[in-house]
């Protein structure tokens, strides 16, 4: 896709940008960023995705936290025997890493459909 | 036994814990030497010095050097972001922890987890569109080049030292225990491998001694729990009421224990290990590698995917040592009497080697010379890792930006790059050798701290926060650096096991919790109150930056002229 083929090539080019210039170097004024800053679908991509990361880093903190908060306060709880031998703490354990995979996941589906999409839009309103 | 899980907990602090660790391996045999193993290992080197001579007839440019040309893939980078995280330490420290207190194992997988899914909403993507060589190019991207690199290399180059110290320590410990080879022979030959890959093979052939043993060691580890598994029918269940007819401690394995008593402690050591994997310079740099943002993002789910699968084996093949290891007489140090031993504290070569002895329980001494070979070669692609971060800290930032101010030649770059691993490798020699016989366990969880309370915040805050400035940028890094230095220093760790004195004077193992919040606030206090010229054009830059960083479109305006 556009988007990120131009992003691809950055490495190279940037490394030459920072050798030529000094200390003081300052991202030069643009007019096309303005144009894109203020582009509609610029700001729905942003937004959207933006809101999205901070939902699912709210997710994550919390069962992260949740989990360790037991450990910390409730220690009995998680002894809990859950048919068996093995304990409720056990299984919460194996929930936290299957539920951060799980997260990675549908975060990186979503941007592979919507984000990627809604990127490519933009790139193509710009060109014309 | 409760005073031993917080001292293993100690011991664990970080992701190397266990090998670095004292006492533990402090007073270490020297085993009879071991030749499966030796030659496996030779094995090893030669294949990836092979690559490695391949990567160096290629490498011509920087971006070749620090980035591998940007041409490597999402999955293969996946399995280079895994392998720079399954330490030696992680394998070893995570199971002999499982070992010997079951549950609490988990706290530290879970922990070492947790970080990735923040990293890839909050800065994987934005990284690489603002992306070169190192963070520090993209902390410094709209601030002042000079202020900012000094205060990311001087991060990156702290959180290098402190992990390369314990690395190189646990190294020595660890050959010695499996090889029968002395100390300093084991440190000097870990020394001169990564120079070898670094100098000569730059990103790419660090990023491929990575991969092949992030390889071997998911394929080693799945051998084993599948083994393990497999004599419990793939019952865990099975597995689990085994070892807790085995373990001293019985039912209560399956329980949180004492690793955590202190509930200050246990949430700040999470903060710790959480946004310390989003400030590690070695790990971040990694996503300079791919081609995009895209890549970029599916590197970090995979990755995510490898490293919980990764732990989860750890934990099986720990709850495997209790059930197979502790009736067996033979893993043990007898005691006097020739008969009886403590099934924790009297393994054969320490609570660490309950994986390696495993191997040799399920798959015979020419599977436990594969294991030992394989966490050799996981301490090397470590080291190699942290050594082409702290060249580029040198070389890219405080070099090319602050000493010759943008002046001087891409090659002339790259020369000093390979000069500072070079140097890197000497002083880590020295080190490795000076610290033998110290306690070095406190220092990879002082190098998570340093990374998650000076290079995440200044990082995340020039990313994310419009008004962020150089001043708020700089001092905020610096106050979060020196607490988190200044508090371990005082923890009970360094104030009163090394340096002796009756009492600590800051009362919790970890400081993240405090000094990670503190680089917070000062950035955001330092900014705010920023009214210079400077700081304005600094605000007014943002847009540019939020542009590029959002799309990567920015990055081909930028440098169309």
């Amino acid at each position: 896709m556009s988007v990120t083929q131009t992003a691809g090539s950055s490495a190279t080019a940037d490394a030459r940008t920072h050798h030529g210039n000094g200390a003081l170097e300052m991202p030069e004024p643009d007019h096309r960023l303005d144009r894109i800053a203020d582009h509609p679908i610029f700001k729905t991509l942003v937004h959207d995705r933006t809101r999205f990361g901070w939902i699912l880093t709210g997710l994550m903190l919390f069962v992260y936290f949740g989990f360790i908060g037991l450990i910390a306060f409730d220690k009995a709880l998680l002894a809990t025997k859950v048919g068996g031998t093995a304990s409720l703490g056990f299984y919460m354990g194996m929930f936290v890493i299957v539920f951060a995979f799980v997260l990675t996941g549908i975060y990186v589906a979503r941007a592979n459909t919507r984000y990627d999409r809604l990127s490519a839009e933009l790139i193509r309103s710009l060109a014309k | 036994m409760s005073r031993l899980v917080p001292f293993l907990g100690a011991v664990l602090l970080g992701a190397t814990p266990a090998l670095a660790a004292g006492p533990d391996l402090g007073a270490v045999q020297q085993q009879a030497t071991n030749w499966p193993a030796i030659f496996m290992f030779l094995f090893f080197v030669l294949f990836t010095l092979g690559i490695t001579y391949r990567a160096a007839k290629g490498s011509k440019s920087a971006a070749d050097f620090y980035a591998a040309g940007g041409g490597i893939s999402a999955r293969t980078n996946s399995l280079a972001i895994a392998g720079d995280y399954m330490s030696a330490a992680s394998f070893l420290g995570i199971s002999g922890l499982v070992y010997s207190s079951g549950f609490d194992g988990l706290i530290y997988s879970t922990g070492f987890l947790v970080g990735w899914p923040i990293v890839l909403f909050l800065i994987a993507e934005r990284l690489r569109n603002l992306g070169k060589f190192t963070f520090a190019d993209v902390a410094s991207f709209r601030l002042d080049q000079t202020s900012i690199r000094i205060i990311s290399a001087t991060g990156t180059l702290v959180v290098v030292a402190f992990y390369l110290i314990a690395q190189m320590v646990g190294a020595g410990k660890l050959i010695q225990l499996l090889f029968g080879l002395p100390y300093l022979y084991a440190v000097v030959i870990v020394g001169a491998l990564m120079i070898v890959y670094v100098a000569f093979g730059g990103m790419k052939a660090t990023t491929w001694v990575q991969v092949i043993k992030a390889c071997l060691l998911l394929g080693g580890a799945t051998f084993m729990a599948g083994a393990v598994l497999y004599k419990y029918g793939f019952s865990p269940e099975k597995l689990f009421a085994t070892a807790t007819q085995t373990h001293p401690n019985g039912d209560a394995i399956m329980a949180p224990g004492g690793l955590v008593s202190n509930p200050i402690d246990s949430i700040s050591l999470g903060v710790g290990l959480m946004f310390g994997t989003a400030g590690l310079p070695h790990i971040l740099m990694r996503f300079f590698t791919v081609s995009d943002a895209q890549a970029a993002r599916k590197s970090v789910f995979y990755a995510t995917g490898l490293i919980g699968y990764f732990y989860i084996l750890t934990f099986i093949i720990g709850f495997g040592g209790i059930a197979l290891l502790m009736s067996d007489p033979s893993y043990f140090k007898l005691g006097a009497d020739g008969t009886t031993y403590d099934k924790i504290k009297d393994m054969v070569g320490g609570t660490n080697m309950v994986a390696v002895n495993l191997a040799n329980a399920v798959g015979g001494p020419y599977f436990l010379g594969f294991i030992s070979a394989v966490a050799f070669a996981t301490i090397l692609a470590v080291v190699a890792g942290l050594t082409l971060a702290g060249a580029s800290a040198i070389s890219h930032d405080l070099y090319a930006q602050v000493f010759a101010r943008g002046r001087t030649t891409e090659k002339a770059e790259v020369n000093l790059s390979k000069a500072s691993a070079v140097g890197i490798g000497i002083v880590a020699i020295y080190l490795g050798y000076v610290f033998e016989n110290q306690n070095v366990a406190f220092m990879v969880g002082l190098a998570f701290s340093v990374a998650a309370s000076c290079n995440f915040p200044v990082l995340a805050m020039s990313i994310l926060w419009r008004g962020t400035t150089t001043w708020g940028a700089l001092l905020g890094g610096l106050v979060g650096l020196v607490a988190a230095v200044v508090m371990v220093v005082l923890s009970d760790a360094v104030w009163v096991k090394t340096f002796g004195h009756p009492k600590a004077l800051f009362p919790y193992a970890n400081p993240a919790l405090f000094s990670m919040p503190l680089a917070f606030v000062t950035i955001w206090v330092v900014s705010t109150l920023d009214r210079t010229r400077r700081g304005n054009r600094e605000r007014a830059a943002f847009d540019a930056q939020y542009v590029r960083s959002e799309t990567g479109i920015g990055a081909s305006g930028a440098h169309a002229h």
